[in-house]
């Protein structure tokens, strides 16, 4: 059983591929970061694979009708945009909208993400008028009360603050602990190599390296495709990995 | 809820003292009697075929406007946007204005709403035809700024080209905008195509509450991007350019309407297109009271008054709002 299914899926700008071949397919349980430093087509592969960029190959997602696909995966652009000055609680029902539920499991729902974020005491708040870093949250809670198998996420940890990211994180891992998929790009390498149960890599275009974190961030990948130079160490507090220096 | 049963209200009385205002001195229970009277009376006709008329335009145009402008603004998620802005208004007014110029709005009653009508419509084409099937919000708003540009031009060239300054003043008076004199003529000419646009545009309620989130979100909660815009800009031009064919151009109430309404819906944009329907009719209706009170003998142009009022209103909203806006 897949929840998603890439095969040779390629985006080009003019004459200029962006992601060239891609295949790769996402199971159930588990909880995938999306790697590659500014440029190497991760937004693009996953927008391709939404179907919301024209594409050549086969994504199983894009073949979905809309409302299927709705149902299917969550999406979480990486601009935070929050158009009106609504309340958290509204907003995050908003990932309510492909459902054709009651309206007593849309507030389950909602008040499960809102949980899950640690939002509950925001719910009646403006949602333009928090914190940068509090929208991001706000944004996954919508995210997460869409309810689906998978969900892809670009870069949502990027501006929170260290605990918030970890607790994103957790989040995910946990989500992938009960059996959904989540597709994240993220830029932490440390907190990928800790949290994410399988890495991809992703360089001009291409995947590099896919697999778990261990086999994945070695060190002549991680200098063949982002050019530094890092420490990586099993402890027995889990996966440390730190950055040391750039490579020339 | 409440929100609602207020406009609903406040739209009722506004609707009884617009039927009995105006020029011809006789009491509230007179007219009243009159409005149902089938007795021919001066008053029955007064009643029956001018004020109603008018009364029934105000509530429509306003209603128009207000759901419009409310559409519009959640589609560019721009508290600035209005309904105007896809160059429908302006289209609509190069068509009256040359059926004004060339005679033709002399030659049968609906000759100039008819031809307002239909440049109304050929604006539509072009609009779609040059924001193409897929394009951004921001090719559609480019595109309806040259409309209204190339509409605008043209307006000015028939007014410079004109044979003489009775015909100008005409115009000029014509796009000042106005309800006065109307029949129930133009109220069975509007209304299909404003009907058509209501429909349209209060079904996009759930595509702009997703479209909150920025197009890519909503895309990927299943609304189909390319279908609201067609839905809204049809809408749009159905219910502005059926209201600027029958009353000239007026402005502001697509504008102010679902910015003032904003706070008390909670944002939504679903909640406030309906909100802002029954605002509009609400303004329209107050301002053609007004211009009948204010000043009875000089036939106060509607759309004068409305520009007047909206104007420093919208100064008011946003001195008030400049610390909250980002």
């Amino acid at each position: 059983m897949t929840v998603l299914t890439l095969q040779d899926l390629s985006v080009k700008r003019g004459a200029c591929p962006l992601i060239e071949n891609v295949s790769l397919t996402l199971h159930p349980g588990e909880c995938v970061g999306l790697l590659g430093p500014n440029g190497a087509g991760k937004t693009t592969l996953m927008r391709a694979a939404l179907g919301l960029l024209a594409h050549d190959g086969t994504s199983s997602l894009a073949q979905m009708t809309s409302m299927e696909r709705a149902r299917a995966c969550a999406w979480l652009p990486q601009a935070r945009e929050i158009a009106w000055p609504v309340s958290v609680e509204r907003l995050v029902r908003l990932g309510r909208l492909p459902h054709s539920g009651t309206k007593a499991e849309d507030t389950a729902a909602v008040a499960d993400a809102l949980a899950q974020m640690g939002l509950q005491a925001y719910a009646q708040r403006t949602a333009t008028q928090l914190s940068g870093g509090e929208q991001a949250r706000v944004l996954i809670a919508r995210a997460l009360a869409q309810d689906t198998p998978l969900m892809m996420a670009d870069e949502p940890i990027a501006g929170l603050d260290p605990a918030a990211q970890i607790a994103t994180m957790r989040v995910f891992s946990a989500l992938a602990a009960s059996g959904r998929t989540v597709l994240t790009s993220l830029h932490d390498l440390g907190l990928a190599a800790r949290h994410c149960s399988r890495v991809i890599m992703l360089h001009q275009g291409g995947i590099v390296a896919d697999g778990p974190p261990a086999e994945v961030m070695t060190p002549e990948n991680l200098a063949q495709v982002f050019g530094i130079l890092a420490h990586y160490e099993m402890t027995d507090r889990g996966p440390v990995f730190q950055t040391l220096d750039t490579l020339e | 809820m409440k929100l609602t049963a207020f406009l609903i209200c406040l739209c009722l009385v506004l609707f009884v003292i617009s039927l009995v205002t105006g020029t011809t001195p006789v009491s509230v229970w007179h007219s009243f009697a009159s409005l149902f009277a089938t007795d021919g009376s001066p008053m029955s006709v007064v009643m029956q075929q001018i004020r109603l008329p008018r009364a029934l335009l105000a509530v429509m145009i306003g209603a128009s406007l207000g759901v419009s402008g409310a559409a519009m603004q959640g589609y560019l998620r721009n508290p600035l946007a209005e309904p105007g802005l896809i160059g429908v208004s302006a289209a609509a007014g190069l068509g009256a204005v040359l059926a004004l110029q060339t005679g033709l709005a002399a030659a049968f009653a609906l000759a100039l709403p008819l031809s307002a009508l239909l440049a109304a419509l050929i604006a539509v084409a072009m609009i779609l035809t040059l924001a193409g099937p897929r394009g951004a919000a921001l090719t559609l708003i480019l595109a309806g700024i040259a409309i209204s540009a190339l509409a605008s031009a043209f307006t000015s060239l028939v007014l410079n080209l004109s044979p003489n300054p009775f015909a100008a003043a005409e115009i000029v008076f014509w796009m000042l905008g106005s309800l006065a004199d109307r029949s129930f003529a133009h109220v069975w000419l509007a209304l299909p195509f404003m009907a058509v646009g209501w429909l349209l545009l209060g079904s996009l309620g759930r595509g702009l509450d997703a479209l909150t989130l920025g197009e890519d979100a909503a895309a990927a909660m299943g609304v189909r991007l390319s279908g609201l815009r067609l839905a809204l800009v049809i809408g749009t031009a159905a219910c502005v350019g059926a209201g600027t064919a029958v009353a000239g151009s007026i402005g502001f109430v697509g504008l102010v309407v679902p910015h003032v309404l904003r706070p008390f819906v909670g944002g939504q944009p679903s909640r406030l297109l309906w909100a802002s329907a029954l605002g509009g009719a609400a303004m329209v209706l107050a301002a053609d009271i007004a211009v009948r009170v204010a000043l009875p003998d000089r036939d106060l142009k509607l759309g004068v008054l409305m520009a007047l009022v909206g104007a420093p209103l919208f100064l008011h909203l946003i001195y008030k709002t400049r610390g909250t806006l980002q």
